[in-house]
């Protein structure tokens, strides 16, 4: 992309501006290097979308865990090892149903619970994502490959607080019985934004 | 502010390039960027609602056509420049060319009164009040009437909070909305949740009295 004509002068490359102010953070005795070096294992092993997988294959599982995490997610999350941010107070976990869809997005940014889901792909950071999920979900997801039947309600959720959403996507039929370290295997990062079910519901 | 930021319900853009299961980044210093500005919040260098608010303030332009890492990066920057970290002079001189900042904030503003407590089940009407500064009421919800589903947790008030200005920690609500209230002829249907503070809304009583 050409940027050449935002400020006058001939842009730096984004890897020079991004270089540029970590030599400065540097300088200023910021320690940026240990803060990467925890940020990109943080990114890389700990927010993966896996656990929510967890959380989701536990609730269908446990019936009494699902209810916890339907009343107040941020502490069912904390049952099983997950944290989240201190500015993140709350995680609310919406649950589908055949009859109701459920589905994430942050209009104004990128908010998501990423130490849950895992941190938000490009699409959903997009402009296109954020401007048109609101206004024409049925159309969105049928575009991003989910046809959903018009009885289907849907519901969008406009991440505008430090509250955080997941989705508990409805459990397939055929895994009904499967051991919960199995179920973990099929729960997908967009199962859990809700802009794709998985296969069977 | 009614910024490029503020995305919900505009038109005119096309499929949502999407790629399932997509990588979170694509290159090294996106993720080194990503926690740069967390470890600047966690130095106590600024909220995340200052740093959403540079973002929000680039140049409508820039913001258009930047990544989203991008995105993050400028916020940073702009934000060293004006807590006195840095000054713009070194970021160019070590980046070795022009480095795009973040236009300057306009003032923040504390908790809106008269502040009402709502209820769940109660209709309301969101206020329709502009601000230049930073706000988390997205503009396809103002002035539009939605049912208050249940009461949410408090959070700092981010069009003080982002700007350091005094205020009280505000409920937040569920409030459900209509996309065909939102957006009459001219939507799918759907019930469209929105998490609002308190000082954004009014009984729908209150209308015809005014904001």
């Amino acid at each position: 992309m050409d940027n050449s004509e935002i400020s006058g002068g001939r842009v730096a490359d984004v890897i020079n501006r991004a270089a540029a102010v970590e030599a400065l953070m540097e300088e200023r005795g910021m320690e940026p290097a240990a803060a990467i070096a925890r940020g990109v294992q943080s990114a890389e092993e700990d927010w993966v979308p896996r656990n929510g997988a967890r959380i989701v294959a536990k609730a269908w599982t446990d019936p009494e865990f699902r209810q916890r995490l339907l009343t107040d997610g941020k502490a069912a999350a904390a049952e099983l090892g997950f944290s989240m941010p201190a500015h993140h107070r709350f995680l609310v976990a919406l649950e589908n149903t055949v009859d109701l869809h459920n589905v994430i997005v942050c209009t104004l940014c990128s908010c998501t619970a990423f130490t849950i889901i895992g941190l938000p792909p490009d699409w959903y950071k997009d402009l296109e994502y954020r401007a048109r999920v609101v206004r024409q979900s049925r159309t969105v997801l049928r575009e991003m490959g989910l046809d959903l039947p018009q009885s289907t309600q849907i519901k969008v959720w406009d991440t505008t607080t430090d509250t955080r959403y997941m989705v508990i996507p409805v459990q397939p039929p055929e895994t009904l019985g499967w051991p919960e370290e199995k179920l973990v295997e099929i729960v997908t990062k967009d199962s859990m934004i809700g802009v794709s079910r998985l296969p069977g519901t | 502010m009614d910024g490029m930021h503020d995305m919900g319900g505009r038109q005119g853009f096309g499929p949502v390039r999407y790629q399932p299961n997509a990588p979170v980044f694509h290159e090294d210093w996106e993720c080194r960027v990503n926690a740069l500005y967390g470890h600047a919040v966690r130095l106590g260098l600024f909220t995340m609602d200052a740093y959403r608010h540079a973002i929000e303030r680039m140049a409508p332009r820039h913001y258009m056509t930047a990544s989203y890492y991008e995105r993050t990066l400028t916020s940073l920057a702009t934000l060293l420049v004006e807590k006195g970290v840095v000054t713009r002079n070194e970021l160019e001189a070590a980046a070795g060319g022009a480095f795009p900042l973040a236009a300057p904030s306009a003032p923040g503003r504390s908790n809106l009164t008269p502040n009402y407590r709502f209820q769940s089940g109660e209709l309301v009407q969101v206020r329709n009040v502009d601000f230049a500064g930073h706000t988390r009421l997205p503009s396809y919800i103002r002035g539009k009437r939605g049912v208050v589903v249940r009461e949410t947790l408090a959070y700092p008030f981010p069009d003080a909070h982002a700007h350091g200005v005094v205020a009280q920690d505000e409920p937040t609500y569920d409030v459900a909305f209509r996309a065909e209230d939102l957006w009459p002829n001219d939507s799918d249907p759907a019930t469209v949740h929105v998490g609002v503070f308190q000082s954004y809304l009014m009984p729908a009583g209150e209308v015809a009295r005014g904001s």
